[in-house]
């Protein structure tokens, strides 16, 4: 019997294996969160320049990271679902949006605490955070546009124009307004240069973006099992569901 | 195809002709917004002079915006889009004559009328001619990306704020160097490279806009 990769694309099927997964997925996110916090708060050095307010990094980067991570997975999903008209795609997108909104807020407050005692302003408008703000504009208005369609395959289908567009427009959005003002400063982890950071830094901030993974995965795994529910509920799989638990 | 699109044109002017205080309320309300600024900071003429490129243009998307809802919606109601989409023509030209028509009584008007305001704000005469230009390339840009949004929140409640919402993240670039060129002439640095990456922008996106909005439109009426 050859394994069949389309199988758990079918909503009926899909529901009982992302009810198994997600519980794993919240084990993982809750211990690498306790691990990654114990380092970041107790085995990192402090700071030389920045003091202990740098420590805020730990939980700011990791969000930044999910909040663009998790836009381009969401369109890719929307994508999918509008090219091979596949149900299952179009929920994991709209399932994946709250929690990349999520992620940008938190980027976006951390940042603006981080920035209060290192910069002496809560606000600066340079060109990451401006790009993360308008993200989180991006993230809103594809919510409200599924949210205002009543008709599930219309909804999905737009969203699914609108993540598109928009994922084309997040990198010309980010080199104009980059363009528009380039104060900040560069960037301290990337793949080309030696990080500039302790290990046991780097190390506290990988292992927490791990962790803002897993917690992501278990997220949307949870949303997109209710999501299964409420569009399916005619369907004679969820009736089945419902019966046994009850 | 060329007649597709001379046809689409010339029937969306006309009807906007015989509805001349549509295209008026969009050109006053412009007039209005970029007016009520000195009210609001203060006559002071090098405090206007520094905010006038960034006023007038955010006062060109929020009239640009206003005006999109009128993009479709009108031959939606009356059946005319179904029609065009059901026409043997590829729905990108249609959509792209609508597109230019709706910009030559929305968008032509505003960069017109710009630098009448420009002169209010004390703008220098060469500053003026830049955002003119700049207006001229850009207004467009805000034409082709607003299709999108007005394609699809066709029919839906609450359309306008929600329009808004999808529409004016994706103006940001279109504002930052059209308002960026004219801050640039005023700053004594050469304002090409600006309009340069305006009109890139205007081909990229009249381009891939019309196919994409055909495609919005087709989901709306599914």
């Amino acid at each position: 019997m050859a394994f069949n990769l389309f199988k758990y694309s079918s909503p009926a099927s899909f529901y009982p294996l992302a009810g198994k997964m997600a519980p794993l997925f919240y084990v993982l996110a809750a211990t690498l969160a306790i691990v990654g916090l114990y380092i970041s708060f107790f085995v990192a050095p402090t700071d030389a320049t920045q003091g202990e307010a740098y420590r805020i990094i730990f939980i700011h980067v990791p969000a930044a990271w999910m909040s663009m991570f998790i836009y381009i997975v969401m369109a890719i999903w929307a994508g999918l679902g509008l090219i091979l008209n596949t149900r299952l795609s179009s929920m994991m997108a709209q399932a994946l949006a709250p929690t990349g909104a999520m992620f940008t807020v938190v980027a976006l407050i951390t940042g603006a605490f981080w920035g209060k005692p290192t910069w002496g302003t809560w606000w600066e408008w340079d060109a990451r955070m401006t790009s993360e703000l308008i993200l989180l504009f991006l993230y809103i208005g594809y919510m409200s546009l599924t949210a205002a369609i009543d008709d599930v395959r219309r909804a999905d289908k737009a969203g699914a124009i609108l993540a598109m567009v928009g994922g084309i427009n997040v990198p010309i959005i980010y080199f104009s307004v980059k363009w528009w003002n380039t104060l900040h400063q560069g960037a301290s982890v990337s793949l080309t240069r030696s990080p500039s950071m302790a290990k046991t830094m780097l190390l506290g901030m990988l292992i927490m973006a791990i962790a803002a993974w897993m917690y992501s995965i278990a997220v949307t795994l949870s949303r997109v099992r209710l999501l299964m529910l409420e569009r399916e509920k005619s369907s004679a799989w969820v009736q089945e569901v419902l019966e046994k638990k009850s | 195809m060329g007649n597709v699109l001379l046809s689409v044109i010339r029937r969306d002017l006309l009807l906007a002709f015989r509805r001349r205080a549509d295209v008026l309320t969009t050109l006053f309300f412009f007039v209005i917004v970029v007016s009520l600024f000195p009210l609001g900071v203060g006559p002071e003429m090098k405090t206007l002079r520094l905010i006038a490129p960034g006023v007038v243009w955010v006062a060109a998307l929020l009239a640009s915006m206003l005006s999109l809802q009128r993009l479709f919606a009108a031959d939606y109601q009356d059946g005319t889009l179904e029609q065009m989409l059901l026409a043997p023509h590829p729905l990108g030209v249609i959509v792209l004559g609508k597109i230019v028509a709706h910009w030559m009584v929305s968008g032509l008007p505003l960069a017109l009328m710009a630098p009448l305001l420009g002169l209010q704000f004390d703008l220098p005469p060469e500053a003026l001619g830049i955002l003119f230009i700049a207006l001229l390339l850009g207004t467009p840009i805000l034409s082709f990306i607003g299709a999108i949004g007005a394609a699809l929140t066709l029919g839906l409640r609450g359309g306008g704020v929600l329009l808004s919402l999808l529409v004016l993240p994706l103006y940001i670039p279109a504002l930052i160097f059209g308002a960026g060129a004219v801050e640039a002439y005023i700053a004594g640095v050469n304002p090409e490279g600006h309009l340069s990456l305006l009109a890139a922008l205007l081909i990229f996106s009249g381009l891939a806009t019309p196919w994409v909005t055909a495609l919005a439109l087709r989901i709306a009426m599914e």
